[in-house]
């Protein structure tokens, strides 16, 4: 086996593998930020306008939320009016997430008492500034753990990516196995699939892992936190 | 893609394959009823391990959720259906689809079940063992039936998932609705509006009821039962 993984990992399939995990990296940190920002917009229009504004956004949510995620990085492939490939796909996932998000967020709202919009009001805060300044920061310390599981659930969905021939990690390990013979001249068996599907596992695991590892310490302090102010009341 | 869906000529071709697309909407149904079997029967044995007394159940429990759940279902799948025929495992396209869905939303169905249990309280397994029940009936006739009130809506939310999840099968080219989509629509006339549009609306009459069932019950319950709103808000933040 360490002879299988010492010829197999040459420093060109190293590189490469660890590229596509970069790459992973990347379209994660780019979509999970532009979906916090519609999504965002798509929670704030859904609670607090009643017209047609929050109707549609309503729309936008079911409609994303109850179709693939594949099918919208097919479709968005071909159509979106996007130069790269890279910004195409990312924004199939830009428009999955943010519906995904915006319902995180809508959660994040309603878990805040409604009396705290009256006090903002008489102390004269306008209505955004009453987001910005009361409800939104509170918002976001409540979401925090569930928007990283959302995290890690981008991250294994960029995996989808490599049907659409984007050079993610998914899309380069299958590559590699393919290149095995021609650059290290070994014939594939099971020894070197295992070693390079365990190497992609391995990456995803260290990412994912260590995100939920983040959300469960938030969760443990936050129980400690209620259990202090249970104690003291 | 709106001009094609505008057009009649392009819904003409489309409508002459009907029967193609009813086909392989027929496999995403049964893939995704065989493979939510599997999950909700891995989902449970895992479940009721992970809250034994017993440490090696346990673990096994946790690294079998972590394993899952840390990894993408496109990796499990190619390890389904590339790495497994080298050790003479030959699975076809369908039954990869059923495993690979079906084991991934084990894991996530298992720490919905876990987290069920843990919500109800001790002294109900004190009081069955102390009336001569063993621990698989008191699984069995007491604490699981009291969990599935208040897991209903995790559970709900993870078919949806899966449904959509099992699109994954497009992945290794077999003849889901997702992949019959694509491939008919990039093959030949090159006409995307149509099939697309029906393959959302055709993925899109799956999932939304369910969800909006699950949502439905879930204030329900909160509004009727406050204990058990209570216990399903806690649940799902430390699913989260």
């Amino acid at each position: 086996m360490i002879e299988v993984i010492t010829r197999t990992f040459t420093p060109e399939i190293l590189t490469y593998l660890l590229g596509g995990a970069w790459l992973v990296i990347e379209l994660s940190v780019v979509i999970v930020i532009c979906s916090i920002f519609f999504g965002l917009i798509l929670a704030l229009l859904r609670s607090y306008d009643k017209f047609i504004l929050g109707r549609l956004a309503g729309v936008y949510i079911e409609i994303f939320r109850n179709t693939p995620n594949l099918m919208w990085v097919l479709i968005c492939y071909v159509y979106a009016p996007l130069p790269t490939a890279f910004l195409r796909c990312a924004f199939a996932f830009v428009l999955f997430t943010s519906a995904t998000i915006a319902e995180i967020i809508r959660g994040g709202l309603n878990s805040i008492p409604r009396g705290q919009f009256e006090a903002a009001s008489s102390q004269g805060f306008s209505f955004v500034q009453t987001l910005i300044y009361i409800i939104l920061p509170q918002c976001f310390q409540n979401i925090v753990p569930t928007l990283l599981s959302q995290v890690i659930t981008v991250v294994k969905d960029t995996s989808f990516l490599s049907m659409v021939a984007v050079a993610e990690l998914m899309f380069r390990s299958r590559n590699a196995l393919a290149l095995l013979p021609r650059y290290t001249g070994q014939t594939v068996g099971i020894a070197q699939v295992a070693v390079i599907f365990g190497f992609a596992a391995l990456i995803y695991f260290i990412i994912n892992f260590s995100l939920s590892c983040i959300v469960r310490h938030m969760h443990k302090r936050r129980h400690a936190q209620a259990r202090q102010a249970t104690a003291r009341a | 893609m709106i001009e094609q869906i505008l057009s009649p000529a392009c819904w003409l071709v489309f409508l002459a394959d009907w029967h193609l697309f009813l086909q392989a909407f027929g496999v995403t149904v049964m893939v995704s009823i065989a493979a939510l079997a599997l999950a909700l029967a891995l989902g449970v044995v895992f479940g009721v391990m992970s809250t034994s007394h017993f440490l090696l159940p346990r673990n096994v429990a946790r690294a079998y959720v972590e394993a899952i759940q840390n990894t993408p279902l496109v990796l499990q799948a190619y390890v389904f259906y590339l790495a497994l025929p080298y050790i003479g495992v030959m699975m076809g396209q369908v039954s990869v689809g059923i495993f690979a869905v079906g084991i991934y939303h084990g894991a996530y169905i298992a720490e919905v079940v876990r987290a069920g249990i843990q919500s109800i309280p001790r002294g109900q397994s004190e009081a069955a063992a102390s009336q001569g029940f063993t621990y698989v009936q008191t699984m069995r006739w007491v604490i699981l039936p009291q969990t599935v009130k208040i897991i209903l809506p995790p559970l709900v939310n993870q078919m949806v998932n899966l449904i959509k999840n099992t699109s994954v099968i497009a992945l290794i080219g077999g003849t889901d609705l997702m992949n019959r989509t694509n491939d008919w629509a990039t093959s030949g006339a090159s006409i995307y509006g149509p099939p697309f549009l029906v393959c959302g609306v055709l993925y899109f009459l799956l999932c939304f009821p369910l969800s909006t069932w699950g949502r439905r019950y879930e204030e329900k319950l909160k509004k009727k039962d406050s204990h058990a709103g209570e216990e399903l808000r806690k649940i799902e933040e430390e699913l989260s």
